[in-house]
């Protein structure tokens, strides 16, 4: 029996001109838990599809078990027991999780006995400490569940070699714990296990081995044990980064954007956000932590206008901007970005290009740009009429101009591909073939084009590397400097700590409470969002209503009532 | 009363095949709006079926039955392969690709009806209707004896049978087999099922070819077993049929089983205006029953909103692996 599990021999791939992986060569050892680390589009998505037949390499050799094998199918990769969890996940939705478990052509044909799949997946769950209804369909998992039965998928195949493409971006830290137990489990019983991730401090805890990926090129391989954050992090951008995120000190403002009494409900009717009050001023970052799904989501469309307000306010400058069509909030000068979970869903057209996502936003903006005539003193007043009736008819087709400003969008485009070093063949590819972090650079560089004076920004840095990250959380930066009140949505607290001013905690659609960033610490942070600690009823004031709110009193009435 | 549910059943079977056929394909991912034409085709097939096997002077029924429902298939499958080539591995616009396949069975059909098959000739068009009287209406002997429910039930020849029999098949293999889950997997999320391994080519290339040779049978029931096979404009009544097919397809909301019993709703509304005196104006207005009925369904269901009412989540988009 050799060593490796797999091995991989000057592997090649290439997407057109673009070479996605160039020369890699690395093993992996039976019965251990291999880290495959790199920035964005350093290929390991790309590689991983190769060992399990969704591509096949241009050039190079793939051993399994020592013996030289084609992968050209996911059939092939079932015969050689490699099996894989892709990051979006591959479900069919309508289907129970037995059904998505038994699928496909190697597990027996013929009738399928339901209670015998059944039985056969709530064994497998038990073995390595899964928690999962195998009756219960797709549609109705969390993405959390969903990725367990992505994973019984591949074990209920018999797989001894899996690859897991980035399954912790999509989980809570508790989950994260849970995917780990049972992958110690499964590496106990001997299989194999490719890992991808972005996490440095999750590559520590659970990896054996790292591989490091840059650029499509294979940089080294080194146990974890001999390592730390700091040199795998070079490793993997080849130059130092800066771990720390500046926070420039700005002049605050009188609260932009004021939330009382917040009431919202999400897609199943129920309630999502319940009696929030906050504000946010002018140069500040109010940085949101919480759960996933503590009504995050809920509380962005509902600034946006995209979703019904079920009671309470939203203040912009002392208007109420409830009931205004989302439109008529983007003019105001309020700008979201939402990054889903999936990071393709909000915001962009997928199938449309750089320039035409550009578009999307300020196509009605084009003017013909008809100038009005100039009316003097000294006209009869039958002539001032029909110059001003002429006026009225030019500004009217001036603001219904049908064509597109292309050359404009098309320049916007190039600025957002430059500033903020997005990789695309050019500004009219369209957005789906971009890599997920340049998407997002994308949708954000689109936001901040309009300049607004708040910047609603949700996960911006999901899914993205090091480099990118602290590039966007520059432009946020430079953004506060400018004055702009930016509410920041975020995942990782010591990203948060670093670079919020402030941080309000969300649980369960309530607020625990609204933080300094730099009196406070994680541990109290965590402590408020699992729901221990309630910061808001302390102190016998209420929290999240500004002192010198830009709400009179009188308005206060109107909407209580 | 009687007379209109056996008339009700009988027309009904068109529709089923018609239906079962389509639903076979929509589960694999593939709108084929050629079904139509390819009804067209089961037709003209069916009858160059036919008429071989009448040549003789004493020609034996169930050779005939048989050979005419192998032909129709043959010639409806013929069809449904090229459409399953252009728009599986050629990656064409299903829809497209669907009309042309529907104009081109329509205007085949009337070529090969008329100037092939029967080119006018009397002894071959009075064969024909000789074989579709004795053979495709043989009933079951001693039905009288059970009064109405032989007339409603019993009273059909072999085809409607088959209809049903298919309907069940299809039922089965879709709801309770390994074949039936991989294949409506395809339809719903084609890189999934791609992902562990099925054969999505090969699934779907079967389906669409099944799919049109059950079809096809729908035509040869209706130019044969219907009517009495020398209707010269047989290729436009069918082409009203295989619409309203596609139609039940929404109706029973992609279920073969409940296409059954929707097929013969499909069958009565359709036959009503024949039997119940109104005004010829008001004829034509009767016969858009069943196209109301399916728009009333498509509200209802899309107001329900339940995900198992729904079409296959990828009818209609081609799949191509490297793609993202």
């Amino acid at each position: 029996m050799a060593e490796h599990a797999l091995e991989l021999r000057h592997i090649s791939k290439y997407f057109g001109s673009v070479a996605a992986n160039k020369d890699i060569s690395f093993s992996l050892n039976r019965g251990e838990i291999l880290a495959l680390l790199g920035e964005n589009g350093s290929g390991k998505t790309t590689l991983m599809n190769m060992i399990s037949g969704i591509y096949y390499p241009d050039e190079g050799q793939i051993f399994v078990n020592g013996e030289e094998v084609k992968i050209s199918s996911p059939q092939d990769a079932f015969r050689h027991k490699i099996g894989m969890v892709h990051q979006h996940f591959k479900l069919v939705d309508i289907f129970t999780a037995a059904q998505n478990v038994v699928l496909g052509p190697y597990t027996g044909g013929g009738r399928y006995g339901v209670h015998r799949i059944n039985a056969q997946v709530a064994q497998i769950a038990q073995k390595y400490g899964f928690e999962i209804d195998p009756k219960k369909k797709i549609y109705d998992m969390s993405v959390s569940e969903k990725q367990t039965v992505e994973i019984v998928k591949v074990l209920y195949r018999g797989a001894d070699i899996l690859i897991l493409d980035e399954p912790t971006a999509v989980l809570t830290p508790q989950e994260t714990e849970k995917l780990f137990a049972v992958m110690r489990a499964m590496k106990e019983d001997g299989k194999s296990i490719i890992i991808i991730t972005h996490k440095l401090n999750e590559v520590m805890s659970i990896s054996d081995r790292v591989a490091v990926l840059r650029k499509g090129e294979y940089i080294g391989c080194v146990n974890t044990a001999d390592t730390n954050e700091q040199a795998l992090t070079e490793m993997m951008v080849g130059q130092k980064v800066e771990l720390n995120i500046e926070r420039p000190v700005t002049q605050i403002d009188r609260p932009l954007l004021e939330i009382r009494d917040l009431c919202v409900k999400n897609d199943m009717g129920s309630p999502a956000i319940e009696n929030l009050s906050f504000f946010i001023r002018g140069g500040e970052i109010l940085g949101v932590a919480g759960i996933a799904g503590c009504g995050q989501r809920e509380l962005c469309e509902a600034i946006a206008g995209l979703r019904k307000v079920e009671g309470g306010g939203i203040y912009h400058e002392g208007e109420s901007i409830v009931g205004l069509s989302p439109k008529a909030i983007y003019d105001k000068g309020i700008s979201m970005s939402f990054i889903p979970e999936d990071r393709l869903g909000m915001g962009l057209a997928p199938s449309m290009s750089v320039t035409e996502n550009m578009m999307l936003r300020n196509y009605q903006e084009r003017r013909f740009g008809i100038k009005p005539i100039h009316a003097s003193e000294t006209d009869k007043p039958f002539a001032a009429r029909c110059k001003r009736l002429l006026n009225r008819m030019g500004a009217f087709v001036d603001r219904h101009d049908p064509f597109v400003d292309r050359k404009r969008a098309r320049a916007e485009a190039e600025r957002v591909i430059e500033e903020l070093d997005v990789v695309t063949p050019s500004t009219e590819t369209p957005v789906r073939r971009l890599s997920g972090g340049n998407v997002q650079k994308v949708l954000l560089g689109r936001e901040l084009l309009t300049e607004p004076n708040v910047l609603i920004t949700a996960y911006p840095v999901r899914g993205l590397d090091i480099n990118s990250s602290y590039l966007i959380y520059n432009i946020l930066n430079r953004q506060k400097e400018k004055g702009t009140g930016v509410l920041f949505i975020g995942e990782d607290l010591d990203v948060m700590l670093a670079l919020c001013d402030k941080i309000m905690v969300l649980c369960h659609g309530r607020m625990m409470g609204v933080v300094h960033a730099e009196k406070t610490t994680k541990e109290q942070l965590g402590l408020m969002m699992a729901g221990a600690l309630d910061l808001a009823e302390e102190k016998g004031k209420t929290m999240g209503v500004a002192k010198d709110s830009r709400i009179d009193e009188r308005e206060d009435e109107t909407w209580s009532a | 009363m009687e007379v209109f549910l056996s008339s009700a059943i009988q027309f009904g079977a068109i529709f089923l095949f018609g239906c079962v056929g389509e639903i076979l394909t929509e589960k694999a991912g593939h709108l084929n709006l050629g079904i139509p034409g390819i009804m067209c085709m089961g037709a003209a097939g069916g009858c160059l079926g036919v008429r071989l096997t009448t040549m003789g002077e004493s020609p034996n029924g169930v050779l005939v039955v048989l050979c005419g429902i192998l032909f129709a298939m043959i010639f409806a499958g013929a069809l449904g392969a090229v459409y399953a080539f252009l728009t599986v591995s050629l990656r064409t616009n299903q829809n497209v690709t669907g009309l042309v396949c529907t104009i081109f069975g329509a205007g085949f059909t009337s070529f090969f009806l008329n100037d092939v098959v029967c080119i006018a000739d009397v002894t071959v068009a009075s064969k024909l209707s000789f074989a579709s009287l004795n053979f495709f209406k043989a009933q079951i002997p001693g039905i009288e004896a059970l009064g109405w429910f032989g007339t409603i039930f019993l009273g059909h020849g072999p085809l409607i049978y088959l209809a049903i029999i298919i309907a069940v098949i299809v039922a089965v293999v879709l709801k309770r087999t390994k074949v039936g889950l991989n294949l409506r997997a395809i339809g719903e999320n084609p890189a999934t099922a791609d992902a562990v391994g099925i054969n999505v080519t090969g699934y779907k290339y079967t389906a669409v070819i099944i799919g049109a040779a059950i079809a096809g049978i729908g035509g040869l029931c209706y130019s044969l077993g219907y009517t009495s096979g020398n209707d010269s404009t047989v290729e436009v009544t069918i082409q009203i049929i295989g619409w309203l097919s596609i139609a039940l397809v929404i109706f029973t909301m992609w279920r073969p089983a409940v296409a059954i019993g929707g097929s013969f709703v499909f069958g009565a509304l359709y036959i009503l205006y024949s039997y119940i005196g109104v005004a010829s104006e008001f004829k034509s207005l009767l016969r858009l029953i069943p196209f109301g009925v399916t728009i009333l369904v498509l509200i209802v269901t899309s107001i329900i909103g339940h995900r198992e009412t729904q079409p296959p989540a990828s009818l209609g988009l081609s799949y191509f692996r490297e793609e993202r």
